[in-house]
């Protein structure tokens, strides 16, 4: 039985959308990994989390996106371990009762083909994550923003090692339909690999505007069983004065939902660009969707 | 005799293997190494660059095939340069200060080396004191540098000041590259070029390296 589905009686659920613009106007500097605030600023990270949760989010990840011991390089296993622990204490304090703590993991980013890292050494950084992870005891693990089959393969399998229910999410940002990772895999390969390999649920997240997103849900429908997690982009990205800033509104990008719940979406919520406004906008959404 | 259309596919398949194996018999056939460098390995990497852009080939082929290219030009370096020959030019190579993202780089890296250029990579979170060392100790006359995040893109426009003061800026062009950035950015922090990918980054340097 899929744990994940025992979630979802009383119809989809809405995630969180971005942290990282959130930290930022609370003064995370550039250039700092945002997983060690877990650490030095809880306080901060925690109001983050109690954006979303008075936003209307059901789930509510935690700030370990890159607390895998290659990302933080330099770091002793002994840190690695209490920034992930630090993590998922934040965010249950913020969730509560009734919201879940999927905690978040992130790649390596480095490449197997490259020979930067090898297939051991990817598979020792995330059991070493999701060890500690799991020992603050979140509902459910997520690997996200994954575009290498193999790298999410091996962490599939160290993840699972927790006996905690593991979600696995892709950023499809290339190709002419955006509908490819960066290494060209399709949603129709993650969705099997990771169906057989005993995920809880697929997702597509980052990557594009919600546009794309619903195909991309309709080909992991067709492709497994999998409940479906999608956490698009806030349109793409525009540049202006020498920044990027995304211009899709909280309302454009809510009038989405209904096409991504079509298209078989379980767990929606919004990734860059997106804000606690559009997670409300989400949940407003939502409310019309179901009794429309 | 060796059949060169093969060393073309070889490194379009991204086949290092093959490469290798053609180039070898070529040059025990007395073949020239810069013809084969300028007829077939430069126009089939043209061609991964091309395939890359108009989104056919992804990641993996792309690094297959500086892979290939490499394997095949790793016999031609003595022959070139015991005549003389030049590599394509010297590039020095990092993500700049306070930004860890090294994809992009190492993609480039790979391309440019598959494009002949000798390439010292300095990694991710690199100072403008590594810049202007690595710039002394090399002879280059590239410097590329690369930033993911806009909140590190600032890095780039001090980098390049610090070359300036270094007394290094004119003997490089600097180049500038990655996801936030962009023609109008690199032109307003004083570089000499942009590119919006790894192959065009290679016609760049090409272009406008010497």
């Amino acid at each position: 039985m899929n744990p994940l589905l025992d979630w979802l009686h009383g119809g989809p659920l809405i995630i969180d959308g971005a942290w990282g613009t959130q930290m930022q106007q609370r003064g995370l500097e550039p250039g700092v990994c945002p997983d060690y605030w877990n650490l030095d600023h809880p306080e901060l990270v925690e109001a983050v989390a109690r954006l979303y949760v008075e936003a209307g989010s059901e789930i509510i990840l935690t700030n370990t996106f890159r607390a895998n011991p290659v990302s933080l390089e330099g770091a002793s296993a002994e840190k690695v371990r209490e920034v992930n622990i630090a993590g998922v204490g934040i965010s249950r304090r913020a969730a509560g009762a009734r919201v879940k703590v999927v905690a978040s993991m992130g790649p390596t980013g480095k490449m197997m083909m490259t020979g930067e890292i090898d297939e051991a050494g990817i598979g020792r950084a995330f059991a070493m994550q999701a060890a500690a992870l799991a020992e603050a005891r979140p509902d459910a693990l997520l690997l996200e923003t994954f575009s290498d089959l193999d790298e999410a393969s091996i962490a599939l399998r160290a993840s699972l090692a927790t006996g905690l229910p593991v979600a696995v999410s892709f950023a499809f940002d290339s190709g002419k339909n955006k509908d490819r990772t960066m290494m060209g895999v399709t949603p129709e390969q993650a969705a099997r690999r990771m169906a057989a390999e005993g995920a809880s649920a697929i997702g597509a997240n980052c990557g594009a505007g919600p546009e794309s997103f619903a195909s991309v849900g309709v080909r992991f429908r067709d492709a497994c069983d999998l409940p479906i997690w999608l956490k698009p982009n806030a349109g793409l990205p525009v540049v202006e004065d020498g920044g990027v800033s995304y211009s899709m509104s909280a309302e454009a990008f809510a009038a989405h939902l209904a096409g991504l719940l079509d298209a078989g979406a379980c767990f929606v919520g919004g990734c860059c660009g997106t804000s606690p406004d559009f997670i409300r906008a989400l949940v407003a959404e939502r409310k019309r969707c179901v009794s429309g | 005799m060796a059949d060169l259309q093969k060393l073309y596919d070889a490194i379009l398949d991204g086949d290092a293997k093959t490469s290798a194996a053609v180039i070898h018999e070529a040059l025990a056939e007395g073949a020239d190494p810069v013809s084969l460098i300028s007829g077939y390995m430069v126009p089939a990497m043209d061609e991964v660059g091309r395939r890359y852009e108009a989104e056919e080939y992804f990641v993996p082929e792309l690094l297959l095939a500086a892979r290939a290219m490499k394997a095949a030009l790793e016999p031609l370096r003595p022959l070139l340069a015991a005549s003389g020959a030049q590599p394509a030019g010297r590039v020095v190579i990092g993500t700049v200060k306070g930004d860890l993202h090294d994809i992009g780089k190492n993609l480039v890296a790979s391309m440019l080396e598959g494009g002949g250029f000798e390439v010292m990579d300095l990694g991710a979170d690199v100072s403008p004191e590594k810049f202007i060392d690595a710039v002394r100790a090399s002879g280059a006359n590239i410097v590329c540098l690369s930033a993911l995040l806009t909140v590190t893109m600032p890095s780039m426009k001090k980098t390049i000041e610090a070359l300036d003061a270094a007394g290094v800026r004119q003997q490089v062009k600097v180049f500038v590259g990655g996801a936030p950035v962009t023609e109008q950015y690199a032109r307003e922090i004083g570089a000499d070029g942009y590119s919006e990918t790894a192959s065009g980054a290679v016609a760049l340097a090409r272009r406008i390296g010497n």
